[in-house]
Parts: C-alpha cells; sequence; structure tokens
C-alpha cells in the first residue's frame, strides 16, 4: 500500500433502494487538505461517514493508515472485528460534525478532556493543561467553564474542534461543519480550519464553501451521483471544471 | 443619508401606554372569595366536629405497632423500587437491542404486567403455590438440581417484593427507554467518533443526559409506590395500614386510625418531594431550563425564565 493516511477503493453503500456511493475512489495524502464539494444528496457526507464507520460499507474497502477500521486481514480474508476494537481504531480519526454534537452536561474543557482521559488514558492534569492550550488555539480562552448552550454556534463548532484535536489524531474529517451556522458565525470557524490546514493537518473537509476550497484546499474532489466526477487543484476544478456536472453545479456560487 | 439612531427625533406622543389604566380583575377576586369561605368551612369543621378524634389520633400517631407498619411500608418501597429500576434498566435495554428475541421477550413482559391490576398480581404471587406446588431449579425436560416448597419459599412478604416489583419493573422500563430515546443520536456519534466504547458512551454521555428525563418520572413511580405498598394489607402483610385496620378492627376508632395513616404517608411523600427535587436540580445542568426549586411552589408570581446566552 501506498503511504496515503486515506484510501478508499470501490466503496458502494445504498440506504434501502437508493444507492447513495456507487464505486468512490479516493487517496488523501499525509498533511494534505482535501474538500469535497459536491450538490445535496451526491454522497458526500454518506462517504465521510463511511471512513470513521458510522456507517457501515456494502462494498469496497476503506483503509486509514493501512487499516481498515472494521476489519483484520487474517488468511486472505477481512473478518469484522467486535465493537471496541473498532472503538480502538477510530480513536486516529477526529471528526466534527454539522450539528456540533457537544456533550450538553459537559463544560468546554470537560468536553475536551473526556476521550483524552477516558480513551488515551491520560492523566486529568496533562489533559487539561492541554485542553486549555487547544481552547486558546481556537480562539476560546477563558470559555472553559462554559456550557455548550452558553455559547453562540460557531463558539460551539470551534470547541468541538478543539475536542477532536484532543486525542491528536491522523486525520481529521469535517462534515459540513458550517452548514448549521449563522451567516455571520461561518468566518471565525473557517479560519480555525484554515490555520490547521496551513499547520499541515491532514483533513478531509465536506463543505459548500467554495471560498475555502479555493484558499485552503490542497486538492479538491467533486461529487455527483455517488461517484468522484473530476478532482484536482482548486484552480483545477473551480476555476476550469471539464465536466458538464461540475460546471452546472459551480454556475450556482457565481 | 440615512437617519442614525443619534439624529432621530425622540417623541412623546400625546396617549402613552406608560400611563394606560391597569385592567381589573373581577372574577380574580371572587374566586378568591368563595376559596376563602371553603377554607373557612374546613378549618371549621376540623375543630368542631368530634369524629375526627384529634386527642385518639395524637395518642396513637407515635405508637410502637404503627411505627413498625410505617418501616414495613418503607422497606417494602424501597426493596421494589430497587427491583423496579434494576428490571426496567434492563428490560429498556432490551426494549431498544438489535436482538428481536430480546426485544420481544421484553415487550411480552411490559404488556403483561402493565395489562393486569397490581392487587391481582399480589394476589397471584401470595397464591402461587396453588399453581406450582414445588419451585424447580434445573434444566427443562432434564434434571433437577435443586426443588423448594412453594408455600415455605414465597412467604406473604416475598409475594409482596415480588408483586410490587416485577409490575414496578414493566413501568420503570418504559420511563427509562424514553430517557435513553431522548437524547440525540448525535450524541452516540460523537462518541463513537472519539473511540469511546458504547459501554462508556452509555455510561458518561446517553445516561447522565437520559436522566433528565428518567428522574422526575421515576420521583412520581417512587411517591407512587408508598401508596401502592397499602394493596399488601390484603395479604395480611402488616404495613401502615394493616396495622391501622387491625387496630381500628378492635377499638372502632376508624376515621382516627385512618387519619394517623394518611398523616404518615403524607409526611413520607412530602419528604420524597423535597428530595426529588434536589435530584432534578443536579441533573438539570447545562440545560436550558432549569428544574424548578423546591419553594417555587411558594411563590405567588412565576419566576421569570433566565434566557440562555447568544
Amino acid at each position: 500500500m501506498s503511504t496515503a493516511v486515506l484510501q478508499a477503493r470501490g466503496v458502494r453503500k445504498s440506504f434501502g433502494h437508493t444507492e447513495v456511493l456507487s464505486g468512490i475512489d479516493l487517496d488523501v495524502n499525509s498533511g494534505e487538505t482535501v474538500v469535497v464539494l459536491g450538490p445535496s444528496g451526491s454522497g458526500k457526507s454518506t462517504f465521510l461517514r463511511c471512513v470513521n464507520l458510522l456507517e457501515s460499507l456494502d462494498a469496497g474497502r476503506i483503509t486509514v493508515d493501512g487499516r481498515d477500521v472494521g476489519y483484520d486481514v487474517r488468511g486472505g480474508r477481512l473478518h469484522e472485528l467486535r465493537p471496541n476494537e473498532i472503538a480502538r481504531r477510530r480513536r486516529d480519526i477526529g471528526m466534527v460534525f454539522q450539528q456540533f454534537n457537544l456533550f450538553p452536561h459537559m463544560t468546554a474543557l470537560e468536553n475536551i478532556i473526556e476521550a483524552p482521559i477516558a480513551v488515551l488514558g491520560e492523566g486529568r492534569r496533562e489533559a487539561t493543561a492541554r485542553a486549555v492550550e487547544l481552547l486558546a488555539e481556537v480562539g476560546l480562552a477563558g470559555r472553559e467553564k462554559a456550557y455548550p448552550r452558553q455559547l453562540s454556534g460557531g463558539q460551539q463548532q470551534r470547541v468541538a474542534i478543539a475536542r477532536a484535536l484532543a486525542m491528536r489524531p491522523k486525520l481529521m474529517l469535517f462534515d459540513e461543519p458550517t452548514s448549521a451556522l449563522d451567516p455571520e458565525l461561518v468566518g471565525e470557524v473557517l479560519v480555525t480550519m484554515k490555520k490547521l490546514a496551513t499547520a499541515g493537518l491532514t483533513m478531509v473537509v465536506v463543505t459548500h464553501e467554495i471560498s475555502f476550497a479555493r484558499e485552503a484546499a490542497d486538492r479538491v474532489v467533486f461529487m455527483d451521483g455517488g461517484l468522484v466526477i473530476e478532482q484536482g487543484t482548486p484552480e483545477q476544478v473551480i476555476d476550469n471544471p471539464q465536466h458538464e456536472r461540475t460546471r452546472a453545479f459551480l454556475s450556482r456560487f457565481l | 443619508m440615512a437617519t442614525t439612531v443619534q439624529d432621530a427625533p425622540r417623541t412623546t406622543p400625546d396617549l402613552d401606554v406608560r400611563d394606560a389604566a391597569k385592567r381589573k380583575h373581577p372574577w380574580r377576586w371572587l374566586s378568591a372569595f368563595i376559596v376563602l369561605v371553603f377554607a373557612a368551612q374546613l378549618v371549621k369543621m376540623l375543630i368542631t366536629n368530634e369524629n375526627f378524634g384529634w386527642d385518639v389520633v395524637a395518642s396513637w400517631l407515635r405508637a410502637e405497632s404503627i411505627v413498625r407498619g410505617l418501616g414495613v411500608t418503607l422497606m417494602l418501597t424501597v426493596v421494589a423500587m430497587v427491583i423496579g429500576v434494576v428490571l426496567g434498566v434492563l428490560l429498556a435495554v432490551c426494549r431498544i437491542s438489535a436482538n428481536p428475541l430480546l426485544r420481544g421477550a421484553a415487550g411480552v413482559y411490559i404488556w403483561f404486567f402493565r395489562g393486569t391490576p397490581t392487587l391481582v398480581q399480589l394476589i397471584f404471587f401470595y397464591n402461587l403455590s396453588a399453581l406450582l406446588p414445588k419451585l424447580n431449579l434445573g434444566i427443562p425436560f432434564g434434571p433437577v438440581f435443586a426443588s423448594f416448597d412453594t408455600n415455605t419459599l414465597i412467604t406473604p412478604l416475598l409475594a409482596a417484593i415480588l408483586g410490587l416489583g416485577l409490575n414496578e419493573g414493566a413501568y420503570m422500563a418504559e420511563i427509562v427507554r424514553g430517557g435513553l430515546l431522548s437524547v440525540d443520536p448525535g450524541q452516540r456519534e460523537a462518541g463513537q467518533a472519539l473511540g469511546m466504547t458504547n459501554a462508556r458512551i452509555m455510561k458518561r454521555i446517553i445516561l447522565p443526559q437520559a436522566m433528565r428525563f428518567i428522574v422526575p418520572p421515576t420521583g412520581n413511580q417512587v411517591i407512587s409506590m408508598v401508596k401502592a405498598t397499602a394493596l399488601v394489607s390484603v395479604i395480611a402483610l402488616s404495613d401502615l395500614l394493616y396495622t391501622a385496620q387491625s387496630i381500628y378492627n378492635r377499638t372502632f376508632e376508624t376515621i382516627p386510625m385512618l387519619i394517623v395513616v394518611c398523616l404518615w404517608y403524607l409526611a413520607v411523600t412530602s419528604v420524597l418531594y423535597v428530595v426529588q427535587s434536589f435530584i432534578e436540580r443536579h441533573y438539570s445542568r447545562g440545560a436550558r431550563h432549569q428544574a424548578p426549586s423546591f419553594w417555587d411552589f411558594l411563590r405567588i408570581r412565576p419566576k421569570a425564565q433566565q434566557g440562555s446566552a447568544s
């Protein structure tokens, strides 16, 4: 296998009779920021959820850091793993959700230190020190004791990013991180994400923010109808799309 | 150029809502008057009607037999509720499990125990020996490891505990299930994405949030259970009510003894109400609406809810 952090081959997924993913091939290299664009229902969120096995695949294969998230290879065959083993493999994959999904009964700080303590076995003191640093990094220094409800949507999403970063992930997945935000709050989240991209974090970002794709992406992937239609640098895909469907999609943002 | 707030003229209209006459509330005054009349009548009756036998009430209120009966009532409440909660959590987990056999079995259990009267279930357990003279521990159609005589095993106390506890389990199952389902599925996904195991997600993420929805109805169940234990008097278990009954069957002071019983039930349920309000406060951390404080019922005007930030 190559040095790709994420490698997807022939990924298929159906919900009932509707095929959402019809054979996705995608590689994401270490340190790369890949932005996935595409119309609603194109399967981009489903693909992202398949990567950390929040959705199971029907066919194909996804490896992260060279390993299948849900399977072991034994005797030339894939074997389904037990839930606790899957949980162990998810540690290296951070995810940021459209609806933030912060734990409402925990403060911002508690949200961030929960998994490092419970999953990585970090001490409370070191986890807390790192959480304070991470909150400062996402521009929320001093808000350690705030409960999610006391924060704006943009602030909540930045806490969610800090929470995912606390696990020191090798790969970060962003599932439409700004779609649930009021327009004036989108910018602060995108600025935070751009900083991470510049710092060399490996990121896959599903979004409708064309400007973010243009400014932060190393590669843009356009999906439609459960397939990768075209991919390339932002200049290639956004400014000079080759495929008719890409052009039709992008024309709506001009 | 647009007018800014500073430039805008501050006008005062001739008629200003600030000076409006307040609305009159004649019905409020009338209803208050009617309630006061009834209250006065009640107080007069309590004082002047000798059939209440307040001196008898006072002499029996802390009698040893009554206090012992109260002890049985409280013990039954605690044991039956513990069985009910444990059983309820197990049944609720079965109800939402992926295994259709477990789902079905839990469903049938809940259907049976919620669909028949508690009183009937109590009498049924009391008479279990008529159905099963011997209780055997073994493999169906196979060897028997141990055998018990039902009549010696199922004492009235055990019949009462089984009847109340198994019945409570069915109600608690529905309460717990409702609580678990009320937690947003995104919470589980967030836990999974962080690499947490299912057990830990349940303990740290789902249950603490579900508790906000489980605790208030469970408090009601405890208060109901205190009163439901009075049913065990039909199987001759000497709880608070049965003790009082056996006293007034001898002395014919029926009303005073029933008042003694009512006063004790009220005392116990009042204490439970206070405890419940404290527990609710604890589980409403981070929630938009704080649980009402115990003393809120004394407020004449409702307290304004504090809005959440931005």
